[in-house]
């Protein structure tokens, strides 16, 4: 009984993703139709196996995606719109290379510090939006998207103040982390000399901590209770303010984390040319993945996948490769429609389901009038 | 007896519900006391772009569009749809001016604008009232939609037009602007004269007269527009009791779906227009990333206009002005207004201390008001970088210290079913 219950489940959570890509699949060759874009072209571009080089590209941006989108799903878990992550992420990497940079601690132990700085940096921002919210009752949502400038212009302010640029070139940079505090990668896919960041382990045990907290704690009891009803969690017992100020600072903290891969495994620099926008894109990751560790990653590779094989329309078929973000913003908005829909058709399955078990029931009373 | 005590719970309720809106006296009087404060500030510090018509009309050309998507903000949440996707319908709105603005002409451009704002306006009305989805969820979706689609579509349409290119249209025809000759002559040299608080009017006034653009004008009277229309007709009446009450209004006969989906609508087209307005009369082109986030702090400026027309029109002054002075005078004008905040962050602190007894509250205020003082006169100027931050900083200020004041529609963000509220 319970068995065939669970298997529905899984069937009707299957059914949402997949009908999302199949709209945004639709919706996608509709837009390309109407410009008169070679559709079969791009869709061949898009959906052909990616060369070994790019499956590398792929899981490294996806490594990083991960991490943000966790960030970003701590606060969705506690109904907290961290639309931040975006400065968190940057004025913390800035932070950690500034440190790293000078190379006072040797090896390892740079790295070990580095992180950590990154995490009170990443942390404290965020807290800033955290205070503000349940101190002066300032949505979080309108504060972070004003951090997020303010942090653009501050981390640009102190970048050209402690910058080490190199001669001949425009690029402003913080000093290069020392070889031995670089991360060496992993070389997992065969065919190419490009090797996999070694902090897709960081990523991993992110995703992992981020299951055990919320899952197996008190604490990440209260904070999904919390999320789900503020009202219930305030008659057990929960001080709702500190709740939404710590998982405020919690995702503050993982955001800190998402630009250490590509600190310490790419760039070993803070630089103006640091890659922008991972905040928004965990934004939508964390939809995709319905804030679900697991789910997130397959939401991260896809995005990655999508990222790196749209990089070659323009050359190969002379598409502007901005149609990607097209094609995310419909699988985004098509996925959550997908659930809503879904969970829509379950709850009405299951309706019929027990009326009819009432009703099967021999020798019980006919439900008069009981609709609601 | 009765009537009295019904008397009293009216009075009770609208008490609660609406603080007494500011009358036209008292809208004057703020009015005059800040361009004091300017006067004050300007002679005092010595930065008189704080108040040349110069800024003035580049910080009225920066309002505009935050104001417009600000009002579109407010047509939405007032019928209860949270509309982060603001941005997303501006960056359409400029790539709609772009492209029927180049084909058609700068008229076809503005209602182009319109209607790509609407468009976006349309997905995120099917998404949040059709479907019951998130509503920030939905504007997130479509702020990447609009950024991806305008840039793709840019990259369609302009690539080798005369002048235009990827990432940007050929040059656009101006739209008529307007100015009243003698008026503006004269009180150009009355500003020249630099005489305290008069000249400063001058200059204000000036800036309002002198090559105001068609589509100022049109903003402007968009917002009469929607306060009457919100405030004043039927329609409003129940548009707003969708925002504060879909259940009750639904009760009362009201089709809730219908007047959401013309809110999002309206809020798309608005946003779209704010769009327009950066594309064919700030730039006369359509360029990639025109918007730089204005739709946010639109959002921003709703917000801190209470979900009011008059006080969001407050709002994306504030915005434009800042932003405006920070632009053109760099930093020795924001340098100057350091002053202001640090005079101002000591007035609250010891506001808070003698009238609340808040001692804490109030001396961290007071203390930070030395900081900024301090840093005003052992500084020359304000880093350029920093400048940038201005209107950030001063939503950001403007939020913490006045977000108890606020009450957004009841219903805002919530989802709603028909037929579900029990």
């Amino acid at each position: 009984m319970k068995a065939t219950l669970d298997l529905r489940k899984v069937g009707l959570g299957l059914v949402a993703p997949v009908l999302a890509l199949l709209v945004a699949f639709v919706v996608t060759s509709a837009v390309l139709l109407l410009a008169g874009d070679p559709v079969v072209e791009v869709w061949t571009q898009l959906l052909t196996a990616p060369r070994p080089r790019l499956v590398v590209a792929i899981i490294n941006g996806a490594s990083v995606y991960y991490l943000s989108a966790v960030a970003v799903a701590i606060g969705f878990r506690m109904n907290l719109f961290n639309i931040g992550v975006d400065g968190q992420y940057r004025i913390a990497a800035f932070a950690a290379a500034v440190f790293a940079g000078q190379g006072w601690l040797p090896g390892p132990l740079n790295i070990v510090v580095s992180l950590l700085i990154a995490v009170v940096v990443g942390a404290a921002w965020a807290g800033i939006a955290g205070w503000l919210k349940v101190t002066r009752g300032v949505s979080e949502v309108i504060s972070t998207i004003m951090l997020n400038a303010i942090a653009t212009g501050l981390v640009s302010f102190l970048l050209f103040r402690v910058a080490d640029s190199t001669a001949g070139s425009n690029v402003t940079n913080t000093k290069t982390i020392p070889t031995s505090s670089q991360v060496p990668g992993f070389a997992l896919v065969p065919g190419t000399p490009n090797k996999v960041y070694g902090f897709i382990l960081l990523a991993a045990l992110v995703g992992v901590a981020y299951w055990v907290v919320l899952n197996k704690t008190r604490f990440g009891y209260d904070l999904r209770a919390t999320g789900r009803s503020e009202t219930a969690a305030v008659a057990s017992g929960v001080n709702a303010k500190r709740m939404a100020l710590t998982a405020m600072v919690l995702s503050g903290a993982a955001a800190g984390l998402v630009g250490m891969p590509l600190l310490f495994g790419q760039d070993y620099s803070y630089g103006t040319t640091f890659q922008p926008g991972l905040g928004f894109a965990g934004i939508a990751i964390a939809l995709l993945g319905r804030n679900h560790p697991v789910g997130i990653a397959f939401g991260a590779l896809l995005w990655s996948y999508l990222e790196q094989q749209s990089n070659g329309l323009q050359i190969t078929v002379g598409v502007s490769s901005e149609l990607v973000f097209i094609i995310q913003g419909v699988i985004v908005l098509a996925v959550v429609i997908a659930y809503e829909v879904v969970r829509r058709a379950g709850l009405r399955m299951e309706q019929r389901k027990v009326a009819s078990q009432i009703s099967d029931e021999p020798g019980s009373p006919t439900p008069e009038g009981a609709t609601a | 007896m009765s009537t009295a005590g019904l008397m009293e719970g009216a009075k009770a309720v609208t008490g609660a519900v609406r603080k007494p809106s500011l009358s036209p006296a008292r809208i004057a009087l703020i009015a005059v006391t800040a361009v004091f404060l300017i006067a004050v500030l300007r002679v005092v510090t010595g930065a008189n772009d704080l108040a040349s018509s110069g800024a003035l009309a580049a910080a009225i050309g920066l309002a505009v569009p935050i104001g417009m998507a600000g009002l579109g903000g407010l047509w939405s949440e007032r019928a209860g749809v949270v509309n982060i996707g603001l941005e997303g319908m501006m960056i359409l709105g400029t790539w709609g001016a772009g492209f029927f603005g180049w084909h058609y002409g700068p008229w076809a451009g503005l209602l182009g604008a319109m209607f790509c704002g609407m468009v976006g306006g349309a997905i995120h009305a099917l998404a949040t009232v059709v479907f019951g989805v998130d509503h920030i969820v939905s504007g997130v979706a479509i702020n990447i939609i609009g950024y991806g689609a305008a840039k793709y579509l840019a990259a369609r349409t302009f690539t080798g037009s005369p002048g235009g290119g990827p990432t940007q249209s050929p040059q656009l025809q101006n739209l008529p602007s307007l100015s009243i000759p003698g008026v503006s002559s004269g009180l150009g040299s009355l500003e020249k004269q630099e005489i305290f608080f008069v000249s400063d009017l001058a200059a204000i006034l000036r800036a309002m007269v002198t090559n105001l653009s068609i589509v100022t004008l049109i903003a402007l009277g968009m917002v009469a527009l929607t306060w009457w229309v919100l405030w004043h007709t039927t329609f409003g009446l129940r548009l707003r009791s969708c925002g504060e009450s879909p259940v009750a209004a639904e009760s009362l006969g009201v089709n809730v779906y219908k007047y959401k989906f013309v809110a999002v609508l309206v809020s798309g087209s608005l946003a779209g227009l704010g769009g327009g307005y950066l594309a064919l009369v700030a730039a006369n082109i359509y360029r990639d990333g025109q918007t730089g986030g204005r739709g946010y702090i639109g959002l921003a400026a709703m917000i801190f206009g209470n979900w009011r027309p008059g006080g969001l029109v407050g709002g994306a002054a504030l915005f434009g002005y800042t932003d405006a002075v920070q632009l053109r005078g760099g930093g020795s004008t924001v340098h100057a207004m350091l002053l202001l905040l640090a005079v101002l962050m000591v007035g609250i602190g010891l506001w808070q201390v003698l009238r609340k007894h808040r001692v804490i509250k109030g001396v961290i205020a007071i203390s930070a008001g030395v900081l900024v003082a301090v840093w005003y006169f052992i500084s020359e100027t304000v880093p350029g970088e920093l400048t940038g931050m201005t209107p950030y900083v001063a939503t950001l200020l403007v939020l913490a210290f006045a977000s108890q004041r606020l009450r957004m529609p009841a219903a805002d963000g919530l989802p709603y079913r028909k037929g579900e509220g029990h």
